[in-house]
């Protein structure tokens, strides 16, 4: 294997709730020698299990902002007819950009015949590395109802996939966002492997679907883990058979457990929880599972 | 004939291959008549929101290079190299030099294909 | 009124609360699903499709008989969905597309034209009689989420009522601000747990950034005193109301039954919550 290509595993699940984190903070015991990165950036919640450390935070600017300057702005409305996204709001006669509905497309910038608009970076929310004894950890938080999620996604997996390159580290693994839109593209593109967290339940099952259109979408290969496993025999099925049509491998499931929240509310995995609990057993067979699988594919 | 860009995260002939296209940090450039390197960076794209591979595809092509030696082309980039006549070839993580001889030889992969990331072995 | 059920975390409950309180008030009010990446209503509402729409964004096309290939566009691109592939001329990804219109305006040629490209679709389902589900979808590859959002809010009724739910998507990014922005209300649905607690002050950040009246529901609880509530006390955020943890839940849930199949005695609590928020505004 290439010693400088890390293999990043993304945990998805498409609809929220399933225990994605939960599994992700569990899964981090087991696998050798990795870099751990939290890119659900809306919601980073992959910390609150790990115990960290020793946090470097640093500011994040992402995308564009625009802003008007009133001292040169003769008021002309042009860039309010522009804009797409009802970015510009005009009080008494008086533009101003409103920062939270601005995409930074940059257009009014470039129309304003005044040049009463300036384009300057948007702090959009901070990241942060910290140490947990299973790694290193990258996470962030984005300032609520902030463009450019989908950046951050793509910056943290930057940050973890650099130190993962200098720490020799031959994985690492992604607690991903939920849904399938922007930052979960983020997540999933370029992406080696996804593991779906689903449970079989109606919304469950039909958010997986989606989630799996969006795999073969961009081409990434993926394992599917059912949780909650036993509340509904008949949804296990169609989800084992939904998994096989899309060409995505069962990699095991796990029963309907409140240890989950326990270990939530100790603040750790359930794994450093309840070590000898029969659920921490059959994730440790889970995870052996799945690291096999990964070594045991050819390289391209 | 030919100048040939290599995906790179160092800046000489010596770096390694950066098996990335879309986020790599610079290109090397081998201009192979004069046997000449030189350096374009690529940095713009790293923080790219989306469209990196666009954007870096788009590098490529404005420094007039007709080969493209990296490790993993998607969909999007693919379509645009392959519109503008750019041929691409697959290589692993080793020094550009020993790449340049492997591509005279005639030893690396074209790809017909977007080939991003593996398929089940 | 316009009242938005958001959640800063995932599968809190907050679909499930959305169908059971629109269930409970079902003659006053219509529901949206703004949760247009995985909307999940209509898998526990049945009824009829009545009205099927797209949602479209104006994308760019490129004459190529007027095209130079000077390359302007793609540099005004801040999307990077354009590229000039030399002579093969300009390449476009609509998927990437914000539909910002800064490429036409770029293009000294007039070789760019914008026409209607779909990004999604709208559908609306009669419950019963006569109450109504409006259902936004975004199409799987797209990130035009605000945009079919913001199309749902929109969409016509084929009957006005007095009150209108919207089902918004979890997380505190653009797509939950074009969900709940000018709501009149906004019900924050959490659990009583760290998870919970953490996105739930995430999302209350950006309620109060937004200017709007908020109160939390608190879902799965195993005692009236919790995590949830000591927080909204100590914060003093209204605690509207509280739905106990119960596998029978879960099980009614995975079978797609509604809260209200679960715990029947909700429908008079939920009804008198609307009459609350009604009267507060």
């Amino acid at each position: 294997m290439a010693h400088n290509d890390p293999k990043e595993i993304v945990v998805i699940s498409g609809k929220g709730g399933t225990g994605k984190t939960s599994i992700t903070a569990a899964l981090a015991s087991f696998f050798p020698n990795k870099i751990l990165a939290d890119c659900d950036v809306d919601a980073a919640d992959l910390h609150l299990l790990l115990n960290i450390s020793a946090t470097e935070k640093h500011d994040y600017y992402g995308g564009h902002v625009a802003e008007i300057d009133p001292d040169k702005c003769n008021s002309c409305g042009l860039c309010e007819s522009l804009c797409r996204f009802d970015a510009i709001d005009v009080k008494e006669g008086k533009y101003a950009v409103q920062e939270m509905s601005c995409e930074g497309c940059k257009v009014c910038v470039d129309a304003c015949p005044e040049k009463a608009i300036a384009w300057h970076p948007a702090l959009n929310g901070a990241w942060m590395k910290s140490e947990t004894k299973h790694g290193p950890l990258f996470h962030a938080r984005l300032i609520p109802g902030s463009e450019n999620s989908g950046k951050l996604v793509t910056f943290v997996r930057e940050k973890a996939r650099e130190k993962a390159i200098e720490n020799k580290a031959p994985y690492i693994l992604i607690d991903g966002p939920p849904g399938i839109g922007c930052p979960v593209i983020a997540a999933v593109t370029g992406a080696h492997r996804l593991l779906m967290v689903t449970e079989p339940t109606p919304s469950g099952l039909h958010d997986l679907e989606r989630v799996l259109q969006l795999a073969a979408y961009f081409k990434v290969p993926s394992y599917i883990l059912l949780n909650k496993a036993d509340i509904n025999k008949d949804y296990k099925e169609k989800t084992e058979k939904c998994a096989a049509q899309y060409g995505a491998k069962f990699i095991g499931s796990l029963p309907y457990s409140t240890l989950f929240t326990e270990a939530q509310l100790k603040g750790v995995s359930i794994l450093d929880a309840f070590p000898d609990s029969e659920i921490a057993k059959e994730l440790k067979a889970i995870a052996e599972n799945l690291i096999t699988h990964l070594q045991e594919e050819k390289q391209c | 004939m030919a100048i040939i860009a290599f995906s790179t995260s160092g800046d000489s002939q010596e770096a390694l291959l950066d098996l990335r296209f879309g986020r790599c940090k610079n290109f090397v450039l081998c201009d192979v008549e004069a046997n000449k390197f030189s350096v374009v960076e690529n940095s713009q794209n790293m923080d790219a929101a989306q469209g990196a591979g666009i954007q870096s595809a788009q590098n490529v092509i404005d420094h007039k290079a007709e080969v493209l030696i990296t490790g993993n082309c998607g969909p999007k980039a693919f379509r645009v190299l392959n519109a503008a006549g750019i041929s691409i070839y697959l290589g692993e993580a080793k020094p550009i030099v020993e790449l340049l001889e492997d591509y005279k030889k005639g030893l690396l992969k074209k790809a017909d294909s977007a080939n991003v990331e593996g398929h089940w072995a | 009124m316009n009242i938005a059920i958001a959640s800063g975390k995932g599968g809190t409950g907050k679909t499930t609360f959305a169908i059971a309180f629109f269930l409970a008030n079902q003659e006053r009010s219509r529901l949206l699903d703004c949760d247009v990446e995985e909307p999940n209503v209509h898998l526990f509402l049945k009824g009829k499709v009545v009205k099927e729409e797209k949602v479209t964004l104006l994308m760019p096309e490129i004459d190529n008989s007027l095209c130079t290939n000077c390359g302007k566009c793609v540099t005004a691109c801040q999307f990077n969905a354009l590229a000039l592939a030399g002579k093969a001329g300009v390449i476009i990804f609509t998927e990437l597309c914000h539909s910002c219109g800064g490429c036409a305006l770029a293009c000294p040629e007039g070789a760019i034209k914008e026409i209607d490209t779909e990004v999604g679709s709208i559908s609306t389902t009669l419950v019963g009689d006569s109450s109504e589900l409006t259902t936004g979808l975004l199409n799987i590859g797209h990130s035009a989420a605000p945009a079919v959002i913001i199309a749902v809010k929109k969409n016509k009724p084929i009957k006005e009522v007095a009150h209108r739910i919207v089902d918004s998507p979890a997380g505190t990014s653009c797509s939950f601000v074009a969900s709940v922005s000018k709501s009149d209300y906004v019900i924050l649905v959490t659990e009583p747990t760290p998870f919970g607690l953490h996105d739930l002050a995430l999302a209350i950040e950006g309620i109060r950034e937004l200017k709007l009246p908020f109160g939390v529901v608190v879902n799965r609880i195993s005692s009236p005193d919790n995590l949830a509530t000591a927080f909204c006390k100590k914060n003093d955020i209204p605690v509207l109301l509280q739905i106990e943890e119960s596998r029978l839940v879960a099980e009614t849930y995975s079978r797609g039954g509604t809260l209200l199949d679960a715990l029947p005695h909700l429908k008079q609590d939920l009804r008198d919550l609307l009459d609350r928020l009604s009267g507060v505004i």
